[in-house]
């Protein structure tokens, strides 16, 4: 019997072909949509992890600019900067255990890529944000002139590249982060002071009225215990001027509240894309059957019990279903995967991809998903197929 | 093998001037015996298809019973009548019948793949048929180019591919010309002779000579003319 439900589909070509199209969008959708939530739960994932600081300081005009949440937290492109007099005013008080200071540097004309590239500056002696996470790809110390790429940069172990006319020596490329970090570079303290000279110098940034040599973007803390993170936030933004200090759980509640945005309005997308489906699923079967009820009907002569009847129905639902999810798939992981970067861009969230094993996941539970839905509406016509009267359907219509 | 009606009557819903009932068959009683061509004649609309439903198992009766050697139809559970049907009835219904997506061969066939049953035996079986009918050379056309009358035959050589013990004809040289009502009948005639029980509706007065037992209906009613 499952011959016969191939041949009814082979038979009608056009009307296959739209019950395909139709599950394969289905499925696009809802795959592509799961794979876009979980790769934004999984950047998150991995901003957390990374982040490792309870407190950042920042120059307090920095809290205006629009994403300087981004700037801090992903290695968006954009500066700021603040007198290293206030930095060290700020390491004066209680409670902190750990201090280290950042350099924001944002380079639109480097000589490997078309994007912008942000410099990120860090003290090797005191850091503990990033070094951890560049040991991953790179033992060593960083040199004057060593730069760390992000896995997005066009740019290689061993190249040079040049920014703002100084050549810097690739040293190692980090792995991928699903957020602006990808197309950041970082150095170390030395390298992105000559680099900021140079670009005040060259006339292509400006530090304001701070001093280039004195300047200091960021500042990022650990918090001595006995003490908690409010108390030296509290402290901090009441006795040193110009500065504002905020608790980096604050700042990522900020990016998760968004992403949980997102996530809802997506969800609720896929909810309505697959209700709307479900729908059109519905009508279209109803309609193929309709248009083939005596066609059934001289089934049950032959001999097809009304449970084959259904059967049959059911069949031709699911392979349709699992073809066009199949195809679905496909779309989806066509989209996702060139365009993730871009995807990235578009949220402004962290975006990382989930790894094969779980990509495979999505498309099983995708393809489930999609035949499940085609049997359910399909149960309907095959309800009615089963309850056909073939005495009335079959008496004298010639 | 025989197959026996009794008291056979079926009532339809229908709004008329004393009841709501309609009466389209009434209390009919006969027996389908093998080797034998029955025909049955009567007016449109005297319950003659209706009749013929019920003892293919195809229509439950309002009351009465059909029984197939023994074994009462409408007992049965719809899987056990429908491969009853499959296998002992073969039923040539009113109208055009085929399956549009198959070619003919997979027409004729389809008794046997509804089971994923038939073999080659089979298929040459299928050709005889074919051969006997007229339409070999339609072997693989698709039903839509098919005439009417060649649409009809097809289905008669699928209702007998299974060499059903029971043969059902409603109307089966409606749309044949005189040479090919003729050979129909002659056909039937030849499947009674092999040994089925043969029922055949008709308004032909060309199948007379043809019948061992003639019935007429009218009004749901059933008259034995011998
Ligand atoms: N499902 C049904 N519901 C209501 N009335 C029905 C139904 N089936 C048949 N009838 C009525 O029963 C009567 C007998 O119908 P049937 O089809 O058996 O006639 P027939 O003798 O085969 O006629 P024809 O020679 O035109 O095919 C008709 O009056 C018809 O309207
Ligand atoms: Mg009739």
């Amino acid at each position: 019997m499952k011959s016969l439900a191939v041949k009814n589909l082979k038979g009608k070509p056009v009307r296959t072909a739209v019950l395909i199209l139709l599950s394969a969008l289905l499925t696009a959708a809802v795959f592509g949509a799961s794979v876009i939530v979980s790769s934004l739960r999984t950047g998150l994932g991995s901003l957390e992890n990374r982040l490792g600081a309870d407190i950042m300081v920042v120059p307090y005009e920095a809290t205006t600019q629009k994403k300087f949440e981004n700037i801090v937290l992903q290695g968006a492109t954009g500066y700021f900067y603040m007198d290293n007099k206030r930095a060290e005013q700020v390491m004066q008080t209680e409670g902190i255990k750990q201090a280290s200071a950042q350099y924001f540097l944002a380079s639109t004309s480097s000589s490997c890529c078309s994007v912008a590239v942000q410099i990120i500056g860090f003290d090797p002696e005191t850091d503990f944000t990033i070094t951890p996470w560049v040991k991953k790809s790179y033992g060593s110390q960083l040199k004057k002139y060593d730069v760390v790429v992000g896995n997005d940069l066009n740019a290689f172990v061993g190249d040079s590249i040049q920014f703002f006319g100084v050549e810097c020596h690739v040293a190692a490329k980090l792995e991928r982060t699903g957020t602006s970090f990808d197309t950041a570079a970082f150095t170390n303290t030395e390298t992105i002071k000559e680099l900021i000279n140079t670009s005040v110098v060259k006339k292509m940034n400006s530090v304001g009225d701070v001093d280039p040599d004195n300047a200091v973007s960021c500042l990022m803390i650990n918090v001595a215990e006995g003490y908690t993170p409010e108390q030296v936030v509290n402290d901090i933004n009441l006795h040193v001027k110009k500065v504002k200090a905020i608790r980096s759980e604050e700042l990522i509640s900020g990016v998760s509240q968004s992403l949980d945005g997102v996530c809802e309005v997506i969800g609720i997308m896929i909810a309505a894309v697959w209700l709307l489906g479900l729908v059109i699923l519905i009508l279209a079967f109803t309609m193929s059957i309709n248009e083939r009820r005596k066609e059934f009907a001289v089934l049950r002569v032959i001999g097809a019990s009304r449970a084959g009847l259904a059967g049959i129905v059911l069949k031709e639902a699911c392979l349709s279903c699992l073809l066009g999810s199949v195809v679905g798939a496909g779309i989806g992981l066509l989209v996702i995967i060139p365009f993730n970067g871009f995807i990235e861009q578009l949220m402004g969230l962290p975006f990382l991809l989930p790894g094969a094993g779980e990509l495979v996941k999505y498309i099983l539970a995708a393809l489930a998903l999609s035949v499940i839905s085609g049997a359910l509406a399909a149960a309907v016509s095959a309800l009615r197929v089963s309850r056909i009267d073939t005495g009335v359907i079959l008496r004298g219509d010639n | 093998m025989s197959l026996t009606a009794e008291g056979l009557t079926k009532e339809f819903i229908r709004e008329t001037k004393n009841t709501n009932r309609f009466t389209a068959v009434d209390n009919v009683s006969l027996t389908l015996d093998s080797g034998e061509l029955t025909v049955l004649m009567g007016r449109s609309g005297s319950g003659k298809t209706t009749l013929l439903n019920m003892l293919s198992g195809l229509l439950e009766p309002s009351s009465g019973r059909v029984s197939y050697d023994g074994r009462s139809l409408y007992e049965m559970s719809d899987k056990q009548l429908s491969r009853l049907r499959n296998k002992h009835f073969g039923v040539i219904p009113q109208g055009q019948t085929a399956i549009h997506s198959l070619s003919v061969m997979e027409n004729i066939m389809l008794p046997f793949a509804l089971y994923g049953e038939g073999g080659a035996e089979d298929e040459s079986y299928a050709r005889e048929l074919m051969e006997r009918l007229d339409i070999l050379q339609l072997e693989g056309a698709k039903p839509a180019e098919l005439s009417g009358g060649e649409l009809r035959r097809m289905a008669i050589a699928r209702a007998v591919i299974r060499k059903p013990p029971v043969i059902f004809a409603d109307e089966p040289t409606g749309d044949l010309d005189d040479e090919n009502t003729i050979a129909v009948f002659d056909f039937l005639k030849a499947l009674a002779g092999e040994g089925a029980a043969v029922l055949v509706v008709t308004h032909e007065n060309d199948a007379k000579p043809y019948a061992d037992k003639l019935l007429t209906m009218s009004s749901g009613r059933l008259n034995e003319c011998e």
